[in-house]
């Protein structure tokens, strides 16, 4: 092994019934560099992740590791950590009624008899040396998440850890989290731990890598390093075709000055300030700001999601009353939320049962929609969005981020609303999908159907949307249309003081 | 093709192998035990009209308030992730309103209705109390129905007063034991009806759907509209109907109510009956089939046992015995390793599978 | 909401305690203050025939000043005991739930010169702690139903005994004088299975007895309920029973209505624990009011009711009157 390789893996493959999950895959870690593992969903990047983990037995290859000898067989992730690999997942899987202390040494002392105070002061001394924010004695579920990830990371490298494993950890942070996390990274970086970095966010990418290694449908493409390879690139080896497609959308103009179909006015929840708001009969506009600044409670207010508390609210000109997600459905208002996990999917239904669900509800409970009706809804869904999945009977949570997100679009789409909110539709999904959602929503603006659309990607709305609603600190502070929509205008905007 | 279909169904109602294979053992053990177990005669009963004899007859016939339990049990465990452990108490309370009410003139047809409606409605309404502590106050189902559990068979002995108050009348041994010319046994045909009603529930509402979808997520639930308290708030009542039917059974058995007797220790039947019908405890998705299932088996162990002439300190240890063994069998590790060897089975013998086609 | 909830709970509770301990009344001169302390009556009828006997007895018009209390938990109890103490209650009438954990609050009474009487259950303490106790002796009342079953001289005993909760005292009493004859040869145990006091279950029991093709011609039912279950399998099977018929039904309890059946001759018997105490107590308070000793106590300290058994052949409409329990 050469001496600046921490870990190689050769020839990796996995096999799942009937799908080569990974196949003869190469992948090398240098000390003290981060790589990037890139590759659409289902190219194998979490195989990969969890063969190296323990949490999956590999079906051919061999794993090294600096400081052993021979080939090291992984059987679970308390052997992985043993060996020095170390790993924090997306979701935080911490106590958050511990304190910040107790998170970090809880469960990694085989010692029945804990000595606080000695804990409190170990990690207190980690806490400082990596830069987080926190106190020992705080507790974890009053940090922000970016602290708490910090946090997460600092237990797992406080164990001698030599690779570091980092699974999509910036996807639920705002940017100013997202540097602070990034800081700790390259910290980590000069004391020489490698970090396997898993993310979607291309730009991350090249704010903080070193190489970059892509997967496509579970084999290898090649390892470049990162500032040979332009963004352009990376996305056409991601997706293993040239981007014209991408490059040739162009957003329609769309009418701005129609009737509008849904008007609110100082319509505000309990988790909204009032605010005023209005689309027009095939109007694309969207709801921009931070993470937190009260765009996604904004439109939740619309489709009664949260309590409603005041205002007043016309649908086609007709004042209408809107308390909750069934008003606001029978008039013909569909959403698809941000957190498509929670608030979306019903994980253990079929794919079938899933897409006709809204629809039901619109149609009653004694008018139930017959085997043969829904089956039929569901296959023709299923074509018209490509979702895949092994049959309409399918329970949809086993099915992959991105088709899940279509069935919850497929659930709305079957409703045919006139006004389709749309939270995030296409976080977290590969970039194949994205330009289709993207494709979708203007097609349905140009059917003249409403759509209200919120992206953490200002170059997606941008594309998309005709009228930007700007906001920041729960108050719209803004709205941007024609010329003035351009991403220097919209971030100054956000950030306030620009104008 | 064929064989691809009978594979799905398979799949499909996996969860049904569990009570399934726990009623054949029985089956097999007791037919190994007395080949003439199941044997089914007809003889004329003490008021001389031919009635069905026999161990199947019990069991089916024992079993039916259990069962009737379980079909409501199941709906409030796949709504509210819960189980309602006042199932029992509310039996008793429906029992002793139905004969609190035939006591208060003579019993004829249209009183014994009126009895029957009047303990569903009193029924309906403390299941509707527990529906409402779960639904609207969130509090967990097992401490809501805690109260009921409680206190329900004190309420029961309020509402007659006595300890235990007899009714006698042809109409209520016809309902709880046969009408005349009929040999089938009416608690079994009570069951039978329930189940009719609750296929008709579910073929001509969607019921079930928002229910399991309540039970899975209750967010997504509310976001697409399903109104999640007044499903769980449903799902509560209609098991206060089964209480009610069930407390009637029971009452009728014997024209007797003993509050403090009357369905005793069957809420944990009933949901050790959904939990061995392979219906997740903690909500969402859910097969009426496997609880009824389960129930059965629950029943014929119980028949067994004393066919047995185990001794009566030993029953609970048996029944305990084999509780474990089925309980095991239907847990997540076993099931995740059993269906890891029969892929096994199945690569390492494709021939074997062109036969079975 | 939750919050709200206990609070609402913690205040019912609080409610109830207060009801429970009756306000204070004005003393009244001349009767005798009396505290009794019981289960509560929905326990069993046998317990509601006890409650309502004591209310019956300890009246003003028999010159008691009474109160009553009625519990199931011990610690209940012991804490109303102490308050009737406070109260300065001239006798202390204890049925207690457990029988352990009363020798403070008995020492207490006797240091406040409370004069103590158990009745039904025996308290593990000192018999220097209470005056009498009056109580049943289960084994009697067993004794006293296998007697009678022996002297039907029936040509051979084949038993169903259905046994109650086990370990409970009727259970233990019920059961021990028919072991015996089941150990003797003298009868034959065809089954011998609890139905913890279940009617319902009780008919399974028989049912299965009977589905087993087993010969039987007594039943014998450790209470009336469970009678009248094994009861109702004997009349879906078309096997007669009763005075004359081909299988002897025993039960007890004594229930009124459980007795209409042995006069119209569908059961053959029913035994009884005595749940009237409160007359043979209420004569021991007069005597030592009126400065006698209390006579007739064995070496415990206890007076041992007199246990009934009644005979369908010999039962009158007098007798379920005056001893028939409930209505």
């Amino acid at each position: 092994m050469q001496d600046d390789v921490v870990l190689t893996m050769r020839g990796i493959c996995k096999y799942f019934p009937g799908v080569k999950a990974l196949e003869n895959v190469d992948f090398t870690l240098r000390k003290g560099t981060i790589h990037a593992l890139m590759g659409e969903n289902g190219a194998g990047k979490s195989t990969l992740i969890k063969v190296l983990t323990g949490v999956y037995p590999m079906d051919g290859g061999e794993i090294r590791i600096d400081g052993v000898e021979d080939a090291i067989v992984i059987r679970s992730p308390q052997e992985a950590q043993g060996y020095g690999i170390s790993t924090v997942y997306q979701e935080i899987t911490l106590c958050p009624n511990l304190t910040v202390a107790e998170n970090m040494f809880i469960g990694r002392s085989r010692k029945s008899r804990v000595d606080w105070k000695q804990m409190e002061k170990r990690s207190g001394e980690l806490l400082q040396k990596l830069g987080i924010p926190a106190r020992p004695k705080q507790q974890l579920g009053n940090c922000s998440l970016a602290v708490q990830q910090m946090v997460a990371i600092a237990r797992a490298v406080d164990t001698d850890c030599k690779v570091l494993i980092l699974d999509e950890p910036t996807s639920s942070l705002d940017d100013k989290e997202v540097e602070m996390l990034f800081t700790l990274m390259r910290q980590l970086k000069e004391s020489g731990v490698g970090i396997i970095f898993v993310t979607h966010f291309l730009e991350q990418v090249y704010a903080v890598s070193d190489q970059i290694t892509v997967l496509r449908n579970g084999q290898l493409v090649g390892e470049y390093e990162v500032r040979e390879l332009p963004q352009v690139k990376l996305v056409e080896k991601m997706i293993g075709k040239d981007l014209e497609d991408l490059s040739s959308m162009k957003k329609k103009e769309t009418v701005l000055d129609g009737e509008d179909f849904y008007e609110a006015r100082g319509l505000a929840s309990t988790e909204s300030r009032p605010f005023d708001f209005h689309i027009a009969a095939g109007e694309v506009n969207g709801f921009t700001g931070l993470l937190g600044s009260g765009r996604s409670e904004s439109v939740r207010a619309i489709f009664g999601a949260d309590p409603v508390t005041g205002g007043t609210v016309k649908v086609n000109g007709k004042q209408v009353k809107i308390s909750k997600p069934l008003d606001a459905m029978k008039q013909g208002i569909g959403y698809l939320p941000e957190d498509r996990k929670r608030d979306g999917i019903i994980a253990d239904l079929s794919v079938r049962e899933n897409i006709i669900l809204a629809l039901q509800v619109i149609q009653g409970m004694g008018h139930p929609i017959s085997r043969a009706k829904a089956e039929a809804f569901a296959d023709e869904y299923i074509k018209a969005l490509a979702i895949k999945t092994a049959s309409s009977d399918t329970p949809v949570g086993s099915l992959s981020g991105g088709n899940q997100q279509k069935v919850i679009l497929a659930r709305w789409l079957l409703t045919h609303p006139q006004y389709l909110i749309l939270d995030e539709p296409t976080r977290g999904i590969d970039v194949g999908t994205k330009t289709e959602i993207q494709k979708l929503v203007l097609q349905l603006a140009e059917d003249g159907k409403s759509i209200t659309f919120i992206s953490s990607e200002i170059e997606e709305m941008l594309r998309t949307c005709s009228r930007l609603i700007v906001m920041r600190d729960r108050n719209i502070v803004g709205e941007l249309k024609g010329d003035e929509l351009s991403q220097e205008r919209v971030m100054r905007t956000i950030a306030g003081g620009g104008e | 093709m064929k064989k691809a279909k009978t594979s799905k169904f398979f799949a499909k109602n996996a969860q049904l192998l569990i009570p399934l294979i726990a009623i054949l053992l029985l089956v097999i053990f007791n037919l190994i035990r007395d080949p003439s177990f199941f044997s089914i005669g007809i003889s004329a009963n003490n008021r001389g009209d031919p009635v069905l004899q026999g161990n199947l007859v019990s069991i089916l016939n024992g079993a039916s308030e259990l069962v009737i339990l379980a079909m409501g049990m199941t709906l409030v465990t796949a709504a509210a992730g819960g189980q309602d452990i006042s199932v029992g108490a509310l039996a008793a309370i429906a029992g002793s309103v139905f004969v609190k009410i035939l006591k208060g003139g003579a019993v004829t047809g249209p009183t014994v209705l009126l009895a029957f409606l009047a303990c569903c409605v009193a029924a309906m309404l403390f299941g509707a109390f527990n529906g409402s502590l779960v639904a609207f106050f969130r509090i967990q189902p097992m401490i809501a129905t805690l109260i009921l559990f409680t206190c329900g068979r004190s309420i029961a002995y309020w509402i007659n007063g006595g300890a235990t108050p007899t009714v006698e009348s042809p109409i209520i041994n016809a309902i709880g034991s046969f009408i005349p010319g009929i040999p089938i046994p009416t608690p079994i045909l009570i069951v039978i009806v329930m189940g009719i009603l609750f296929g008709l529930v579910f073929r001509f509402t969607t019921l079930s759907l928002y229910v399991q979808t309540v039970g899975i997520n209750q967010g997504a639930a509310r976001l697409n509209g399903v109104n999640t308290v007044g499903i769980k708030l449903l799902a509560f009542i209609i098991l206060g109907v089964c209480c009610a039917v069930a407390g009637t059974i029971g009452v009728s058995r014997l024209g007797l109510i003993n509050h403090e007797t009357l369905l005793i220790n069957i809420e944990m039947d009933a949901i050790l009956a959904v939990a061995i019908g392979g219906n997740n405890l903690g909500g969402g998705k859910f097969k009426m089939l496997g609880s009824v299932l389960g129930a059965y088996a629950i029943q014929m162990l119980t028949i067994t046992l004393y066919a047995m002439k185990v001794p009566s300190t030993d029953v609970k240890a048996y029944k305990a015995v084999v509780i474990i063994i089925l309980v095991v069998m239907g847990s997540p590790v076993v099931k995740n390793s059993m269906s890891r060897f029969w892929k096994k089975l199945k690569r390492n013998h494709p021939a074997g599978e062109k036969e079975v086609a | 909401m939750r919050k709200l909830f206990a609070l609402l709970l913690v205040a019912a509770m609080i409610f109830t305690l207060v009801a429970c301990s009756d306000e204070k009344k004005p003393e009244e001169g001349g009767l005798i203050k009396v505290g009794v302390i019981n289960n509560p009556p929905s326990e069993s009828g046998y317990r509601e025939a006890n409650v309502n006997d004591f209310i019956k007895v300890f009246t003003k018009e028999n010159g008691y000043d009474a109160k009553f209390y009625y519990s199931i938990k011990n610690d209940e109890q012991l804490s109303t005991a102490r308050q009737y103490i406070t109260d300065g209650v001239d006798y202390l009438l204890i049925s207690a739930a457990e029988t352990t954990g009363w020798d403070a609050v008995l020492k207490d009474a006797k240091d406040a010169g409370v004069k103590v009487f158990l009745f039904d259950r025996m308290i593990n303490c000192d018999k220097s702690l209470f005056e009498a106790a009056v109580v049943s002796n289960m084994a009697n009342e067993g004794d006293t139903a296998v007697k009678w079953l022996l002297d039907q001289k029936l040509p051979e005993y084949n038993v169903i005994h259905i046994q109650g909760a086990m370990g409970s005292d009727a259970q233990i009493g019920r059961t021990g004088a028919l072991d015996a004859q089941f150990a003797a040869g003298t009868m034959k145990k065809v089954v011998q299975q609890t139905a913890t006091w279940d009617e319902a279950e009780a008919k399974k029991i028989v049912e299965s007895v009977i589905n087993s093709g087993e010969k039987f011609n007594v039943i014998y039912a450790e209470n009336d309920g469970m009678a009248k279950g094994a009861v109702a399998a004997l009349d879906e099977a078309g096997i007669t029973h009763g005075v004359g018929k081909d299988v002897v039904v025993m039960g007890f309890d004594c229930n009124k209505w459980a007795l209409r059946e042995l006069l119209a001759g569908n059961w053959n018997y029913d035994g009884q624990c005595s749940p009237f105490q409160a007359q043979v107590i209420s004569d021991m308070i007069k005597n030592l009011e009126a400065g006698k000793k209390i006579e007739g106590l064995n070496d415990a300290k206890q007076i041992i009711s007199v246990e009934k058994g009644f005979d369908a052949a010999t039962l009158t409409q007098a007798d379920i009157d005056t001893y028939g329990l409930g209505e």
